[in-house]
C-alpha cells in the first residue's frame, strides 16, 4: 500500500521529497489543487470514499498520516 | 473643490483611495478593518501603522513620488500596511508574492527598476537569493518610525487622481512578466460602481481568498474600506479542507465573498457542503475564468438564498468591466453570461476594426481590414486556445486566425471584447511598446485621441444583448484562475541548457509540454522550472520527444501535435 501511495504522490508532485516531509499541509507544500487531485486518486486507487469529515490537515501532513487515513477508511468499509 | 471648510466640503472631488480610509477613520475608528489568523487591526490601528510606514518610506524615497515600492506579500494583513504606506508616501505599491521563485521576483524587480523593496522578517532567507541592488526595508522597522503628518499632508497636496496606485504583474509571452499600472481614479471608479451595484454597507464582512498579487483582492480591500466594513484574510490552508473553511466563514460571520472560480470549484469537487454549510453568506461573486454551471448549481442547491454574481474583466481594465447577477436557473450544460458593463464603462465587440452590434449578428459596415493594434501575438496562431471546458460555444473547432474570426463574427455576432472608460489601466510599467499594442486608439473614433483596451477575448451577444465569453484569441490561457502566456512557460523551458526545444499546448485544462532532448528528464525539468515559474505555470504533463515534428516552414508543428494529442489525428 505504501508503494502505491508513493507512486501516486510522485506522479502528483515529482518535485517533492515525500518521505522527508512531516508538515506537507502546515508548511504549504501541498496546496488545495494538490489535495483535490490527491483525494480523487486515493479514492480511485484504494477503493475508499474520503468524505469531508475526514478531510483534515492532520490526515495529509505526512505519508504516514495518509497511510493511517487509508487504513482507517478501508477498515470502515 | 470648493475649498477647505466650505459648505460643499462633502462634495469635494476624491483624489485618492486614502480618502476611504480617512473617512472611515473619522466615523468608525475602533471597528475591525483587517484580520488574519494572528492579527486584528481596527481602522485606527491600521491607519496609524500605514501612516508611520508612509512617513518612513517618504524619507527613504527622498521626495521622489509616483515610484514603484515593491512589497513582499503573503496571506496575512502585514503587506496591506506596506501597500498603504507606499501610497501615503506618494508612491505606488507592487505586490510580490513571497512564494514566487527568486528568479522570477528578480525579473519583476528589474522590470520595475525598483529602488525600494519592503519585506517582512519571514522573507529574509528569500531576500538572500534575490538579484536586487536597491534598498530593502522591513515592515516592522518602518512601523517603528515616527509619524510625520506635515510631510504626508504635503505629499497628499501634490497628488492627482491619475497618479498610479498599484502595479500588478501578469504573465508575458516573451518570458518577461508585465506590470499593469492602475491609477487611483480607476480604483475609485471600480469601488464606487461596486458599492452602488451590490449595496455593500457597514454590515458587509468580506472573506478574502485571492492573494494580494492577484487583482481579485483589490475588490475586497477597497470595497471593505469604502463601505466601512471588515475584511478577513482567510488562511490559505482552509481552502483544502472545506470543513475548516466553513467553520471559519461561520465563526467570522462572513457574508460577502469575491473569489476566484477555482476556489468555488474546489468546494464542489470535494462535496464540501455534505455535512455542514455556511450560515451567513448573502453575496457570492466570482471571476478569473469561466464558471462551470455545474459548480454554480452545486452552490445554489446548498445556498439558494444567496445572490450570485459573475464578474468579468482582465487586470488591464481594473478588475472587472461587466457583471451578471444570476437571476434564473441554468442547466449544467448552459453557459453563464458575463452580462452587462458597469455604469461608467463601455464594453463593445470589434472584428478587426469594425464594430459588431448586439442583436444583429452583422458587422456595422462591410469593409474589412484588420487593425494593427490587437494584442494577439502574430505567429503564435498555431496554438490558439481557450474554450476553458465549457459547453455551448459556437464554432469552437475554429483553429485559425483573423479570417475565421471574421466569419464567426458575421454568423453569430462575435468579436474581440474591447473596453473604454475610466477603468483602463495607465499601461504596462516600463514597457511602452507592449502598452501601445494593447491600449490603442479606438478605431471607431477618428476625431480625437481615445484609448481602448483590446482584451484578446472573443465575446458574443445573445438576443437580450447580454455578453458571453467565447474563447481566447491568442496563446494566452486561463489555468486554475491564473492568466498565463504559454510563451512564458516555453521561454523558461527553452532556457534550460539540456533542452533542445519545447512547446506548450493547452488541452482539456492541462498545460502539456512537448520537449525534445537527449533523454526523458521530467523530474529534473520540473524541478528546474520550479525555480523560475510559479507552481500554477508548471506543465501538468511533460511528453518527451526524441525529435519534435516540424512543419513545412521548419517550425515545430503545433497543429500536428495538437491533433495527435487530442486524438484528432
Amino acid at each position: 500500500m505504501k508503494e502505491k501511495l508513493m507512486a501516486i504522490l510522485e506522479e502528483l508532485r515529482p518535485d517533492v521529497d515525500f518521505p522527508a516531509q512531516t508538515a506537507l499541509i502546515d508548511d504549504g507544500v501541498l496546496d488545495s489543487f494538490d489535495i483535490v487531485s490527491l483525494v480523487g486518486e486515493l479514492n480511485d486507487n484504494f477503493e475508499i470514499e474520503i468524505n469531508v469529515e475526514d478531510l483534515l490537515p492532520e490526515n495529509f501532513n505526512s505519508v504516514e498520516a495518509m497511510l493511517a487515513l487509508i487504513e482507517k477508511m478501508q477498515s470502515e468499509n | 473643490m470648493y475649498g477647505r471648510g466650505g459648505e460643499f466640503e462633502e462634495e469635494k472631488v476624491q483624489k485618492s483611495v486614502l480618502e476611504y480610509l480617512e473617512n472611515a477613520l473619522r466615523l468608525v475608528p475602533e471597528k475591525l478593518l483587517f484580520t488574519d489568523d494572528r492579527t486584528e487591526w481596527t481602522y485606527a490601528e491600521f491607519a496609524g501603522r500605514a501612516k508611520r510606514i508612509g512617513s518612513a518610506l517618504a524619507r527613504v524615497m527622498e521626495g521622489r513620488t509616483r515610484q514603484p515600492v515593491a512589497v513582499m506579500s503573503n496571506r496575512s494583513v502585514q503587506p496591506l500596511a506596506g501597500f498603504f504606506g507606499a501610497v501615503y508616501s506618494g508612491n505606488f505599491y507592487v505586490p510580490i508574492d513571497s512564494r514566487m521563485p527568486a528568479e522570477r521576483i528578480s525579473l519583476m524587480l528589474k522590470t520595475l527598476g525598483a529602488k525600494v523593496l519592503v519585506a517582512g522578517e519571514g522573507d529574509r532567507r528569500l531576500l538572500g537569493q534575490l538579484d536586487f541592488d536597491g534598498k530593502v526595508c522591513f515592515l516592522d522597522e518602518l512601523a517603528q518610525e515616527p509619524l510625520d503628518q506635515p510631510l504626508l499632508d504635503r505629499i497628499a497636496g501634490r497628488q492627482t487622481d491619475t497618479d498610479p496606485l498599484y502595479a500588478i504583474f501578469t504573465s508575458g509571452s516573451t518570458g518577461v512578466p508585465k506590470g499593469v499600472l492602475v491609477s487611483h481614479r480607476s480604483v475609485i471608479d471600480l469601488t464606487d460602481q461596486f458599492l452602488r451595484e451590490f449595496a455593500f454597507d457597514e454590515t458587509s464582512v468580506f472573506g478574502n481568498q485571492a492573494p494580494f498579487d492577484f487583482d481579485v483582492s483589490v475588490k475586497d480591500i477597497y470595497s471593505a474600506l469604502c463601505c466601512r466594513g471588515t475584511m478577513h484574510v482567510i488562511p490559505q490552508v482552509k481552502f483544502s479542507f472545506p470543513v475548516k473553511l466553513i467553520e471559519y466563514l461561520n465563526e467570522k460571520k462572513i457574508n460577502t465573498i469575491i473569489w476566484a472560480v477555482s476556489a468555488l470549484r474546489i468546494i464542489e469537487n470535494l462535496d464540501g457542503f455534505s455535512t455542514r454549510e455556511p450560515e451567513t453568506l448573502r453575496l457570492i461573486m466570482f471571476s478569473g475564468e469561466v464558471m462551470p454551471v455545474k459548480v454554480l448549481n452545486y452552490w445554489r442547491r446548498h445556498l439558494p438564498q444567496v445572490q450570485y454574481v459573475n464578474l468579468y474583466g482582465p487586470t488591464e481594465i481594473t478588475c472587472n468591466c461587466t457583471f451578471y447577477k444570476v437571476d434564473r436557473e441554468f442547466a449544467d450544460d448552459e453557459t453563464l453570461p458575463i452580462g452587462r458593463p458597469f455604469a461608467n464603462c463601455e464594453v463593445f465587440l470589434l472584428n478587426g476594426d469594425e464594430a459588431v452590434e448586439a442583436g444583429t449578428g452583422r458587422l456595422k459596415d462591410s469593409k474589412s481590414e484588420d487593425g494593427g493594434c490587437g494584442n494577439g501575438e502574430p505567429g503564435n496562431n498555431g496554438y490558439q486556445d481557450g474554450e476553458p471546458g465549457d459547453g455551448g460555444l459556437r464554432n469552437s473547432e475554429s483553429e485559425s486566425n483573423g479570417e475565421s474570426l471574421e466569419s464567426r463574427g458575421r454568423e453569430s455576432a462575435q468579436g474581440e471584447i474591447c473596453v473604454r472608460g475610466t477603468c483602463l489601466a495607465l499601461g504596462y510599467y516600463n514597457a511602452p511598446e507592449k502598452t501601445a499594442e494593447a491600449f490603442c486608439q479606438n478605431p471607431l473614433n477618428q476625431s480625437y485621441p481615445e484609448r481602448i483596451y483590446r482584451t484578446g477575448d472573443i465575446g458574443r451577444y445573445d438576443a437580450q444583448g447580454l455578453l458571453y465569453f467565447v474563447s481566447r484569441k491568442d496563446a494566452q490561457i486561463k489555468h486554475m484562475g491564473h492568466r498565463i502566456e504559454l510563451g512564458e512557460v516555453e521561454a523558461a523551458v527553452n532556457a534550460l541548457p539540456y533542452i533542445d526545444a519545447g512547446i506548450c499546448l493547452y488541452l482539456d485544462d492541462r498545460i502539456v509540454l512537448c520537449y525534445q532532448c537527449g533523454g526523458a528528464c521530467e523530474k529534473e525539468l520540473l524541478r528546474d522550472l520550479g525555480k523560475k515559474l510559479p507552481k500554477y505555470m508548471l506543465p501538468t504533463q511533460c511528453l518527451w520527444y526524441g525529435r519534435l515534428p516540424l512543419n513545412k516552414h521548419g517550425k515545430i508543428d503545433r497543429v500536428l501535435l495538437r491533433q495527435e494529442l487530442s486524438g484528432e489525428g
